[in-house]
């Protein structure tokens, strides 16, 4: 080659390598402003809430006066909302799921059946909240409790589990499956010896991010109707005396974070405005320990497996 | 030369004019042939001949998938069972008849876990029992001695050959009537490969073997009896000396010699 079309060919390269730049540059920028964003708002809402959260902040129950509000109530109301809610949409979802996968025959209703979930995730939250008031509150007459709560956030999140489960099942390689089958074992034993272990991180990682878009849900809660005060906590579902368990709290009136976010924001006191900014900082963070621990599982389920 | 009645005698199992269909695609034409009991058969032909569809229909694996067609029977012998009647059950099949893949498969379990899975399966409860079958096993794959201070350790820790013979130590855990190999070395190196062959030699004394093999030189040194496959057609079958040495037909000798395939 000579001089000439070496020289040639460096031209196109640098050329070319400038739209590689360019690029880098478009997709760093696009990148900040998600990032960014979110670093300031949060940080945002820490500084302003920061001097609010104390230890009487999260064992006060709300008040009118602002300097003496705090968020027992919500937070207590939040976890016990989110128990139920994992109760419900776990086995259900998972149980579809390996319905689905591993039992359901690949015909059009099932496609039906499997595009119909998928668009389930996209219904509006507030739809799940109609539905709730109808369904759990009136018709079974759960009332406007932790237990309506509960079951209608289970149910917003049941296609997120589904579809995780589909997925983390769809990861197992077949040659496993054949394995399995081929030593004998029935559908049952393979799915229980074999896709539900191997699957459980992915499970687990999709019931977690399902959880935490449903912990910060507020308009199915405000349709099926929870209290925006609340000066007491529900019964405590643990006693001193036998059977040491009781379900009393399933049928109390709740309230949740984002709803006491959005009762103080709704405030023209500025103090009001702090305690809001404090509580979403705590909410965020409950979402953020949530994500932790589900990488944190993640690692340890996947650890001893290796196709 | 093996006669027509020493075959019969000698059958484990005969495939009775089989024909197998993919939804519309007819894989298995019209195919007969036994496998002898305590010999080893290889089938043998191009990709794509149906040798291993063949193999697959010896444990009904083909049931896991929709829209296959089993036609005419297999014979399991002494008690004439077909494997592939509607009324006998795949598992059934499968517990009679175990399978070695083409990858090694180990669960991402322990090693002691993967070899006893066929005997949990079964619902054997007793910890002594399944120590002992594990051991025995462990022993018939030849990988007793490597893996015996480590049986907590998984599977997948083990190098590709061991993971193969872990594979054959599972299927040889549960006592089958004959173990299926679906080209079990393609995935391993030239020594692993010499160690399975070996192994494969070594097990026909307590077991009916039929091997699917890409690999001429390896039907010619494992097997007693090779089939030659092509287009879904068996064309020819035979003892693998004769096969090998002085084949019956003109496409079987165009592919021993490498004219073809």
């Amino acid at each position: 080659m000579n001089q000439q079309d070496i020289q040639a060919i460096r031209a196109i390269i640098a050329r070319h390598k400038r739209w590689d730049m360019l690029f880098g540059l478009l997709g760093l920028l696009a990148l900040m402003v998600g990032v960014l964003t979110l670093t300031v708002l949060f940080a945002d809402m820490a500084i302003k809430g920061a001097a609010r959260i104390d230890y009487d902040f999260l064992t006060n129950f709300p008040s009118r006066r602002a300097g003496s509000a705090g968020i027992l109530s919500a937070w207590v109301g939040t976890i016990l909302v989110m128990l139920v809610t994992a109760f419900s949409a776990v086995p259900l979802g998972v149980a579809a799921g390996i319905y689905l996968e591993e039992y359901a025959p690949k015909n059009w209703v099932t496609d039906i059946i499997e595009i119909n979930v998928t668009n389930l995730a996209g219904v509006p939250s507030i739809v799940y909240g109609l539905l709730a008031l109808g369904l759990f509150v009136y018709k079974f007459g759960f009332g406007q409790s932790i237990l309506s709560a509960g079951l209608t956030l289970g149910l917003l999140i049941l296609p997120v589990v589904i579809v995780a489960t589909r997925e983390s099942i769809r990861a197992i390689p077949q040659m496993v499956r054949e394995g399995a089958y081929a030593c004998g074992a029935t559908t049952w034993q393979t799915v229980r010896d074999h896709i539900v272990p191997y699957s459980s991180a992915g499970i687990l990682t999709g019931v977690i991010i399902g959880m935490a878009r449903a912990i910060g849900e507020t308009a199915p809660i405000i349709t099926i109707g929870a209290l925006t005060f609340i000066a007491f906590l529900p019964p405590a579902p643990v006693t001193d005396v036998f059977p040491f368990i009781n379900f009393e709290w399933l049928t109390a009136p709740f309230t949740v974070m984002p709803i006491q976010m959005f009762n103080w924001t709704s405030r023209p006191e500025a103090a009001f405005q702090v305690n809001a900014a404090a509580a979403g900082f705590i909410l965020v963070f409950m979402t953020l320990a949530m994500n932790g621990v589900a990488i944190w599982l993640r690692y340890r389920l996947r650890r001893n497996i290796k196709w | 030369m093996t006669t027509a009645t020493d075959v019969r005698s000698a059958a484990k199992a005969e495939v009775k004019n089989l024909n197998f269909h993919y939804g519309a695609f007819h894989a298995l034409k019209g195919i007969n042939m036994p496998v002898h009991e305590k010999k080893v058969t290889a089938l043998i032909g191009p990709s794509g001949c149906g040798k291993s569809t063949l193999l697959r229909c010896f444990n009904r694996m083909h049931d896991l998938y929709p829209g296959n067609r089993y036609d005419g029977k297999i014979l399991l012998h002494p008690d004439n069972t077909n494997l592939l009647d509607d009324d006998v059950d795949p598992i059934e099949v499968r517990m009679r008849i175990s399978m070695v893949f083409q990858k090694p498969n180990p669960f991402p379990k322990s090693i002691y876990e993967n070899v006893a899975y066929g005997l949990r399966v079964r619902g054997e409860k007793r910890r002594s029992v399944i120590d002992e079958r594990v051991e025995q096993a462990l022993r018939g794959a030849a990988l007793w001695d490597e893996v015996k201070n480590r049986l907590d350790e998984l599977g997948a820790n083990l190098s590709g050959g061991q993971q193969q013979r872990l594979c054959i130590a599972r299927a040889l855990a549960t006592d089958p009537e004959i173990i299926l190999f679906d080209e079990p070395t393609s995935a391993l190196d030239p020594i692993a490969t010499a160690s399975i062959e070996e192994l494969v030699t070594e097990l026909k004394d307590k077991v009916t073997i039929l091997i699917v093999t890409h690999n001429m030189q390896q039907a010619a040194r494992v097997s007693d009896y090779t089939a030659y496959m092509y287009m879904g057609e068996l064309v020819e079958f035979g003892l693998t000396d004769q096969i090998f040495i002085k084949p019956q037909k003109k496409e079987t000798e165009d592919y021993i010699t490498g004219r073809f395939g």
